[in-house]
This record gives structure tokens, C-alpha cells and sequence, in this order.
């Protein structure tokens, strides 16, 4: 195996950049990598910036949506962050509107919008045992 | 007598040839208002002699290396002339002035006139014909030009609010300038980092299908980028053919002015305005 994409983790959340011309290979290893660290690290949230890639197909496009899916089921929530315009105006014209997956036009928005989605889940269970208020509260604001 | 001997006549008699032909072009009416006469002089001047240079090497073939001088001296002229705006037939009329001059030469001095006259009126159509075809794509050119400067001209984004963004259509909507409009939406949003753009299409007098498809398209790129996206404008009579058509509209948001859109928009960004106290 050549290259790996790194999922970085910060804090509650997973990081991954996508830096390199996606192949399919790179791809599947990816969907697998990222579905063992979101169980491994008990990630509430993933969030993919794919602000360098400016090459997208078909497969790239079902691949994020495949992940999208995967990490809803492991309750994590996932946000694509920085899509260039030429990639988002071939994901429309597949026929891929990734349906269901929140985005955020860059990562900074997109972090901010994740928390908010994470807390929002949390509110209640804050209400039962009390102990996640300060950090829910500071993530909603 | 060959293509050679053709040659030797057009360079024995260049000063005379030369003032006969700026004489017929003057007689056909040449266009002064448009063009300096000097410039057609210096003109004629220099196509007689790359002619003459280049005949002496065959006349047969107008797509070899040695025609190339005389060819990029007509795309020159003709160009000039379709930008000034002369017309395509005084264009050609250009060289097909020549024959009259070089026939009258070629019959005084060729031993084989009529075989000459054919070769050479052969040689002058092509270059005639040339000269139009030059003529033609100097026109496109411009036409496409315009029609660039037209479209993007009428496709301007303008920022409404720190993170709103608004693209007023004016115009019909065919598929090329929906991908423009979309393209400059998409660069815009990227570029002032907005989270709303509103689409207003008050100025757009009829919706097809097509216009809706597109308009959808932009709207979920938008999304797919994390924009959301409003329309506005809708008048009644596109919103009835809307439906008419079956366009699902999906959940994007549609207001009737910009004025509502633009409230919208600053609502969901927690924009709030607070009047002044009167005094």
C-alpha cells in the first residue's frame, strides 16, 4: 500500500484531510480505516475536508455517501467541509447530491456546525446525569 | 509560358501594375472613410510583391510553405477590414481588381494569353475566396467576443451583507449562462466564504423545464459546498407554470421579493436590527 489518508483525533471528533488524487484502492481503504477509528476512539463526529481534491468520479462521490451512511449507523456525525465549486458542479451533474450529509464551506464553519449537531443529540441526555452541561453548553454557543 | 514567366511579367511591370490596380480599386469604390488610402497603397504594394515572389515558385498549390507570406498578408488585411466594418465584397473585391490590369498585361505580352489568363484567374479566385474566408472568421471573432462580454456582463454577484450574497437574473436563461451564472455563484461563495445566496430571478420572463432543472442544479451544488441557497422573485405565472410542469422545488426556499429572501437570510444568521432610539 503506497499512501494511507491520516484520520486525525481531536477530542470527540475525527479529522481527515484529503490531500491526494483519490484512487479506488485509497478509497476502500479509507471507508474501512475510518469505520474501525470511529469504533476504536467512540467518535461522535467525523468531519472530511476535501478542499484539495479537484478531481471527483462516481465512485468518489457513492464513497462519501457510503461513509456518510456507515458512520450514522455508528452514531457519529459526519460533515464535508470545503468542496471546490468544479467538484460540486460534476457531483450534481452524476446525479450525487449526497443527500443527508451536512456540509460547511470551510473548516473552521464546519467544526463549529459539527459541535452544534453533537450537542444538540447530548441536550438529553444532559438533563439526566448532569455531568457533560459545561461542555455541551460551550460546544452550543 | 509557365508559372515562372507569370512571375517575370508581374515584376517587370510592378509600378505600372500597381497604379492601374489602386485605379480600379478607387473605381470600384474604394471605402475612404474606412480605410487611409496610403495604407491600401502600401497594401497593394506588398501583396504585388510577395505575389510575385511566391508565383515564381509554382502557382499550383495555395497550401504551400512558399504561399504562406501572401495568405498571412490577406488574413491581416481581411481582419482589419471585417473590424472596421467595410463589407465582405469590398473585401474581395480587393484582389479581384487585380485581374483586370493583369489580363490586359498578360494579353499584351504572353505568347499562350488565354492558357495564362486561366491559370492566373484560377490563382486570383482562390486568393479571393481566401481572403472572404479570412473575412468571415474575423466576424466570428467578434461575434463570439461580444457575445463573452454580454454574458458576463449580465451575470454579476453582488454582496449583500457580511455572508449574503445575491444574484440578480435578468434575461432569458439558456443552458450556457445557467453554468456561467452557476460557476460564478459557486466561485463567489468560495471566495467571500457566505453561507446564503439568494437567486433572484425577477427579471426572468419565462420558466421551462430546463430553467428549472438548472436553477435546482445550482441550488444543490450551493448545498453540496455548504451554501444554502434562496430563490426569489418567483411571479405568479412562473410559480403556475412551476407546478404546470411538475418541477419539484425539493426544500429549497422560496420568497416572493429579495427584500423577504434578504430577511430570511439575516435571520438565520442571527442578523438582528435594533431601531434607533428616536429622539
Amino acid at each position: 500500500m503506497a499512501d494511507k489518508i491520516p484520520i486525525l483525533k481531536m477530542g470527540r471528533f475525527l479529522l481527515l484531510s484529503i490531500q491526494v488524487d483519490m484512487h479506488d484502492q485509497l478509497a476502500l481503504d479509507l471507508q474501512e480505516d475510518l469505520t474501525h477509528q470511529i469504533v476504536r476512539h467512540k467518535a461522535k463526529g467525523v468531519l472530511i475536508d476535501i478542499s484539495a481534491l479537484e478531481i471527483v468520479d462516481s465512485f468518489i462521490g457513492r464513497m462519501l455517501s457510503h461513509i456518510a451512511n456507515v458512520s450514522r449507523i455508528l452514531d457519529a456525525k459526519v460533515i464535508v467541509v470545503g468542496m471546490q465549486p468544479a467538484v460540486a458542479i460534476t457531483l450534481v451533474e452524476l446525479g450525487l447530491s449526497l443527500e443527508g450529509i451536512a456540509t460547511a464551506l470551510n473548516t473552521e464553519k464546519g467544526m463549529r456546525r459539527l459541535e452544534s449537531m453533537v450537542a444538540e443529540d447530548e441536550s438529553v441526555g444532559e438533563l439526566e446525569s448532569g455531568e457533560n452541561a459545561d461542555t455541551s453548553a460551550s460546544a452550543g454557543d | 509560358m509557365s508559372s515562372t514567366a507569370i512571375a517575370e511579367l508581374l515584376r517587370n511591370h510592378e509600378a505600372t501594375l500597381l497604379d492601374v490596380w489602386v485605379a480600379a480599386q478607387r473605381n470600384a469604390g474604394m471605402r475612404l472613410d474606412l480605410m487611409n488610402e496610403s495604407t491600401i497603397v502600401t497594401n497593394s504594394a506588398e501583396l504585388l510583391r510577395k505575389l510575385t515572389t511566391a508565383a515564381a515558385q509554382g502557382m499550383d498549390d495555395l497550401d504551400a510553405a512558399h504561399w504562406q507570406p501572401v495568405k498571412t498578408l490577406l488574413e491581416q488585411f481581411s481582419f482589419n477590414q471585417s473590424r472596421a466594418g467595410v463589407s465582405p465584397s469590398e473585401t474581395a473585391t480587393f484582389v479581384f481588381s487585380l485581374k483586370e490590369p493583369l489580363f490586359k498585361l498578360i494579353q499584351e505580352h504572353s505568347a499562350e494569353p488565354l492558357v495564362d489568363i486561366w491559370a492566373t484567374t484560377q490563382l486570383l479566385d482562390k486568393l479571393g475566396l481566401y481572403s472572404i474566408e479570412c473575412f468571415m472568421s474575423g466576424r466570428e471573432s467578434v461575434i463570439r467576443e461580444q457575445q463573452e462580454s454580454m454574458l458576463e456582463l449580465s451575470t454579476p454577484v453582488v454582496e449583500l451583507w457580511d455572508g449574503i450574497l445575491a444574484i440578480p437574473l435578468i434575461g432569458a436563461l439558456d443552458s450556457n449562462r445557467t453554468q456561467i451564472v452557476m460557476e460564478a455563484l459557486l466561485e463567489k461563495i468560495v471566495e467571500t466564504e457566505s453561507d446564503i445566496a439568494i437567486i433572484d430571478i425577477t427579471g426572468v420572463p419565462t420558466v421551462d423545464t430546463m430553467v428549472a432543472q438548472h436553477l435546482i442544479k445550482t441550488v444543490t451544488a450551493a448545498k453540496l459546498m455548504g451554501a444554502q441557497c434562496i430563490i426569489s422573485g418567483i411571479r405568479p405565472q412562473i410559480a403556475a407554470t412551476i407546478v404546470h410542469l411538475g418541477v419539484e422545488l425539493g426544500d429549497v426556499i422560496t420568497k416572493a421579493s429579495l427584500a423577504d429572501a434578504f430577511r430570511v437570510a439575516l435571520k438565520q444568521q442571527g442578523t438582528r436590527f435594533i431601531a434607533a432610539t428616536s429622539r
